[in-house]
């Protein structure tokens, strides 16, 4: 509910949500296309998915795609801070998807800087860094199908 | 293998990565450490290589501890499209004409002009090493790696044989066997399909202070091994003073695998036989560019929101301040 002497924060409200839910589809399409299952799996012989089954593309797809996210994070965060702050609170199933998203972020942020030329990491840390990379994606996908059965969102509002 | 990663420690790493991915680094292994910090480079000096195989006997004998040893009958793959790839039968193991899983390097031949004279020349074709290589960076189990010392390794015990560092190497050269590794433990009809193999440059050999066998075995000194920078100065020296062309150096953002030519690398190439295991000649763009190009805009990118945020913040309280101002 936004008062007169609030700044208003509607269009957040409306675009937010579809912005995060596309970004983290295209993510997840392209993270999961990084393993060779989309043309094992016929997936790409669907017209109009054949790129699916090219890793130089799904790759590059990936990288704008986290830099897209990387904006937006911190863009919810400050708007959160200043404009929506005093309406909303955070919900505990919010806090989950946070520390879900920060993991898959900075666990990113390694697979990033591996990918760097000079760039050399010891093999058992590499193999955390990718198997967790998408086991936090799994969570994240679990816990949101799981809030969204129970409607769990991310805001409350503040009683007054 | 350095650092021997069974499949238990595959399973108990998997279980720390989702636990605590900031664990405490892993020492590298020995062989990804060199004195002064540069990785190693190979010169081959395809002049001198008089096609005599030495190197490819020396490679099969050093490594055959290392050759897959597949369990049939081979799972039932789904879907059936799914091919086995079977190099392990006795005439599939003989194979030395083109790359597979138990012919690390494999010889070339090429009857080109030199001079106005026809010369047929040879030379042995292997993994190149990349800088950056693609096959490392885009594996998604982290089975194939590159070390410090600038050799790409595939371990054998976590690669699941999906072929994609093949895929994405510019010279298709990781060769797969069916019925062996990691996949046989999780979902053998369902995911996966072997492990990928290739030249690890003997880095076993390289770590004890051994040279890799091809080059120690070679009778004719066609290949040197060396840090990068001493290996493209001497490249550098022969195409200066003798008039040879250079493959390596700038290929895929650069190899530690360095050829010398007496006719260019384009002649070469359309001379030899192309195809599965037998590599191409031809030049090839940085394929992981685009990544390290992402990368810088991945740092600006927060930079970017915080900008846009603190607009929209200031605007929206810009106008209740205004709307407040009308209102008293």
């Amino acid at each position: 509910m936004i008062t007169a002497t609030t700044p208003s924060s509607d269009a957040e409200q409306k675009y937010f949500k579809p912005l995060y839910l596309s970004l983290l589809f295209i993510m997840g399409l392209t993270g999961f296309g990084q393993m060779p299952i989309f043309k094992r799996y016929y997936i790409a012989d669907i017209p109009g998915l054949g790129w699916l089954a090219d890793f130089y593309v799904t790759h590059y797809i990936h990288y704008v795609g986290a830099i897209i996210l990387f904006g937006f994070f911190v863009y919810a965060t400050v708007v959160y801070f200043g404009l929506m702050r005093k309406q909303f609170r955070l919900s505990w199933a919010a806090y989950v998807r946070i520390v879900l998203l920060t993991l898959i972020a900075v666990t990113g942020i390694f697979r990033v800087l591996k990918n760097l030329p000079d760039v050399v990491f010891s093999p058992l840390f590499t193999m955390a860094i990718d198997i967790s990379h998408l086991a936090f994606m799994m969570f994240l996908m679990i816990f949101g199908i799981i809030f969204m059965i129970s409607k769990k969102g991310w805001l409350t509002l503040v009683k007054k | 293998m350095p650092n021997e990663i069974s499949r238990r420690s595959f399973i108990k790493g998997s279980l720390a990565a989702a636990g605590a991915t900031c664990a405490a680094q892993v020492p590298l292994p020995a062989s990804a450490k060199t004195k002064n910090g540069q990785e190693l480079a190979t010169l081959i000096d395809i002049r001198k290589c008089i096609g005599c195989e030495a190197c490819v006997e020396a490679c099969r004998d050093v490594n055959d501890f290392k050759y897959p040893q597949p369990e049939k009958p081979f799972p039932k793959m789904v879907p059936k499209r799914v091919k086995v790839a079977d190099w392990s039968d006795e005439e599939g193991r003989e194979v030395r004409d083109r790359l597979t899983p138990y012919n690390w390097l494999s010889i070339q031949w090429a009857t080109v002009q030199v001079n106005g004279e026809e010369m047929e020349l040879s030379f042995p074709r292997r993994c190149m090493h990349c800088q950056n290589p693609p096959c490392a960076d885009l594996c998604p189990w982290g089975a194939a790696r590159k070390l410090e010392n600038g050799i790409t390794v595939i371990h054998a015990d976590i690669c699941m044989g999906g072929k994609k560092c093949q895929v994405v190497c510019p010279w298709d050269i990781p060769q797969r066997q069916t019925g062996v590794g990691l996949y046989l433990d999780i979902l053998p009809s369902l995911a996966g399909n072997g492990v990928m193999y290739k030249c690890d440059r003997c880095y076993n050999r390289i770590a004890e202070g051994e040279m890799p066998a091809c080059i120690e075995e070679c009778p004719e000194d066609v290949q040197i091994i060396g840090p990068r920078d001493e290996i493209v100065a001497e490249a550098h020296r022969l195409e200066k003073e003798e008039g040879v062309t250079i493959y390596g150096e700038t290929e895929n953002g650069g190899t530690n695998t360095l050829y010398v030519s007496p006719v260019p690398f384009e002649t070469l190439n359309q001379a030899i036989s192309k195809g599965p295991g037998q590599p191409h000649f031809d030049q090839v763009a940085d394929q992981m560019a685009h990544a390290d190009n992402l990368a810088k805009a991945m740092l600006i990118a927060p930079f970017a929101g915080l900008a846009a945020a603190v607009g929209r913040v200031y605007q929206a309280s810009k106008k209740i301040g205004d709307k407040a101002g009308e209102t008293s």
